[in-house]
């Protein structure tokens, strides 16, 4: 087994909790792991991403090579599209419907689904609209998760048992929360 | 992280760490800096090292951190001084003699160096300091390796008597990865150094050290050799030198069983013998090194002139950046995976103030006082309010290094430049801008110093500062006129009132300092969800 995993957003839109949740997840299932991620300067709002590699055999280079990412998973649409060079041809976009617009020259929405037109597996979900709709706002980020499950390989179940250790210090209400969460997003592939 | 007998899943930055206390560490010394903060931050939080009082306070600068860890090591005991590679050159007064003198307890340097410049002023390499103080210099190539090298480190930093260099990148500081830990050894008991004359560099003492340090390097060297790893796959097969990650990036392209000749590098000085083993059973030799050609400079002295060697100096590999998958991919010759071209509609998203940022207010007021002074120059230095060099604001002309805003503004004033005005952060003012303030107060300098008192180190996640509710009376105790240092809070309803005083300051010919102060809102948001928690 080995999904390479390109994890990207807008600087505090939570990439790095996804991250942590499946970091945990391949840890529980004996899988190496290695996760680059960038601090500093560019979490100001800039665009961050995070090159995320579990697999069952060792892992080399921290950084995922051009055209081997098998999931692209952002919390922003044109996020997205910045990282398709690394898109593997047979790699999934799952990514947030929803523009994050804090800069002039933002594309408008036709231009980026005329880039998604030209993928093959693109799946876009509003994660915000079923967040706000359930009540859950603070969770978007673990829905795009639930989404993605499939695609990265690991069972539902192992992530849903992460997610309850990653925020066990928070309480049963966010582990609730965020189990919601998880489970929306899963839902939203059936 | 109470069980750190099982795997753990670390930053490279948090298996350095963890080695450390695992290895008897008793002090931590530093001052926040990307991609090295992390190191810090995890001795801070993490149990034993409470339990055990290991210091873990931040330090003003890096220069004072690399003295108080000598001092630790003077005394006895294992001390660990980290920093990015330009708060080395901060250091790099006490960081050099720190091998001239010589170490009691263990001393290492962990210093993470930033290609590409994620979130630097510039690229520099290292290991070139490592160099020319002549200290043992590490470079791990996995997370693992950062965590068993800390032991090794300080076993042969007390063995050698000298400082061990240990330099990482930012893809293995800030790079997760599994990492198993075994046990933790005790503290070493204190045990203050004797022999004063190692100590005291004086002249006469000095000289002696040095041609002792001289003379150690071939047991450096020897040392280097018994931990390069060659392997030589067969006669006339091309022949590469990796270097620290740059083996990772290799090894993705090539695999376990490709037909090449290795030599791995982890520890300078380097081993010429292994690279001159290595060059007489290989067709050529590429090296692959992560920041500088520092390897390969030297690699060209060592092997005979018939020998090609390629790297980033020959253009095999790009002069700049960090090494990826794909750069090292080219060098070796394979041809490119086909990849899609970046999509036309996507538009760079650069970093920007936070919104409700005092940063932003002081620009915004500042920029329309400095639309009624033609000529004026805004110096300004390092730290988040640096991005107000970007779009809307475009509000500064310098950033430098730690504390060149004030003594730029006072070499401008001395030239005859009208108006100088520096913008400088609150932790950049304690860091390195205090000595430039007296530089201008003895100078009756005529510029106008805003220190933007946000009362924290924000840019790096908002560490502690080391002059918070102080900067009044340290300006005011260096000699700036009680009547010009005025402290201000940033907020829209003050913004004619700041207006006015930074006029007024600006006609005054000495030096003045304004403290807009307002509280940091990432580390006020963090503030507050504890306390709603």
């Amino acid at each position: 087994m080995k999904t390479d995993i390109i994890l990207s957003g807008v600087g505090g839109q939570g990439i790095l909790s996804i991250a942590t949740i499946i970091g945990d997840a391949a840890l529980s299932e004996g899988l190496q792991i290695k996760q680059a991620e960038v601090h500093g300067m560019s979490q100001r709002g800039g665009d961050v991403q995070s090159n995320l590699r579990i697999s069952s055999e060792a892992i080399k280079s921290d950084l995922i090579p051009l055209a081997s990412a098998d999931v692209i998973l952002s919390l922003e649409p044109m996020e997205a599209l910045r990282y398709v060079p690394y898109l593997a041809p047979e790699g999934w976009i799952i990514t947030s419907s929803k523009p994050f617009i804090n800069i002039p020259a933002y594309p408008d929405e036709a231009a980026l689904q005329a880039e998604f037109a030209k993928l093959k597996h693109v799946v876009q979900i509003d994660v915000e609209g079923i967040a706000a709709e359930n009540k859950i706002n603070k969770s978007a980020n673990v829905i795009l998760l639930g989404g993605a499950i499939d695609a990265i390989g690991l069972p539902y179940d192992t992530v849903a048992a992460s997610v309850r250790r990653i925020f066990a210090a928070k309480g049963e209400k966010v582990i609730e929360q965020n189990l919601t969460a998880l489970r929306l997003g899963y839902e939203t592939k059936k | 992280m109470n069980n750190d007998k099982k795997k753990n899943l670390l930053l490279g930055d948090q298996a350095i760490a963890l080695g450390a206390i695992n290895a008897g560490l008793s002090g931590v010394y530093a001052y926040p800096g990307t991609p090295s903060t992390e190191i810090t931050e995890y001795i801070q939080e993490h149990p034993l090292a409470k339990e055990r009082g290991i210091h873990s306070k931040w330090c003003t600068n890096e220069k004072t951190a690399m003295e108080a860890a000598l001092g630790m090591s003077y005394a006895g005991k294992r001390a660990l001084v980290c920093m990015k590679h330009v708060g080395l050159n901060v250091a790099a007064d006490a960081f050099v003699n720190s091998a001239m003198t010589g170490v009691n307890g263990g001393l290492i340097v962990v210093v993470a160096d930033d290609p590409s410049m994620h979130s630097s002023q510039n690229e520099q390499d290292s290991r070139f300091y490592g160099k020319f103080a002549m200290m043992p210099t590490l470079e791990p190539s996995s997370q693992q390796e950062a965590y068993d090298m800390m032991k090794y480190a300080y076993d042969l930093s007390e063995k050698m008597r000298l400082p061990v260099l240990m330099r990482v990148v930012t893809r293995m500081a800030h790079s997760r990865a599994v990492v198993e830990c075994d046990e933790t050894i005790n503290e070493n008991p204190l045990n203050p150094a004797e022999n004063r004359a190692d100590w005291v560099l004086l002249p006469v003492n000095a000289r002696r050290r040095n041609i002792e340090v001289i003379n150690q390097q071939e047991e450096l060297k020897r040392l280097s050799e018994e931990h390069a790893r060659l392997t030589i796959k067969g006669k006339g097969l091309p022949g590469i030198i990796t270097c620290g990650i740059a083996y990772n990036y290799v090894m993705e392209n090539i695999g376990d069983d490709a037909n090449y000749n290795i030599l791995k590098i982890n520890q300078y000085p380097l081993p010429a013998k292994a690279i001159s083993e290595l060059a007489e059973n290989s067709s050529e030799i590429l090296v692959a090194e992560d920041g500088q050609p520092f390897a390969e400079e030297q690699i060209l002295g060592i092997l005979p002139h018939a020998v090609t060697v390629k790297g980033r100096l020959s253009g095999a590999l790009p002069r700049t950046g960090e090494l990826d998958p794909d750069n090292v991919r080219a060098a070796l010759g394979i041809p490119p995976r086909p990849a899609n071209t970046k999509p036309e509609a996507v538009v760079p998203r650069p970093p920007a103030l936070c919104q409700g940022c005092g940063h932003r207010d002081v620009y915004e007021i500042l920029n329309n006082v400095i639309k009624e002074y033609p000529g004026a120059r805004v110096f300004s230095d390092i730290g988040c309010y640096t991005l107000g060099a970007l779009p809307p604001f475009r509000a500064i002309d310098s950033c430098v290094d730690m504390g060149a805003s004030i003594t730029m503004a006072k070499g401008a004033a001395d030239a005859g430049l009208a108006y100088p005005v520096a913008v400088i952060g609150d932790s950049t003012f304690t860091h390195s801008g205090i000595t430039g303030l007296l530089d201008a107060v003895n100078s009756n300098s005529p510029i106008t110093v805003i220190i933007s008192d946000n009362l924290t180190t924000a840019m790096t996640g908002g560490q502690d500062s080391a002059g918070t509710n102080r900067l009044e009376s340290i300006c005011l105790g260096i000699g700036v006129e009680k009547e010009h240092v005025k402290t201000v809070v940033p907020i829209p309803s003050n913004h004619a009132e700041i207006a006015d005083i930074i006029r007024g300051e600006l006609a005054y010919k000495g030096v003045s300092v304004i403290i807009p102060r307002r509280e940091c809102i990432q580390t006020l948001r963090r503030k507050n969800k504890k306390q709603n928690a």
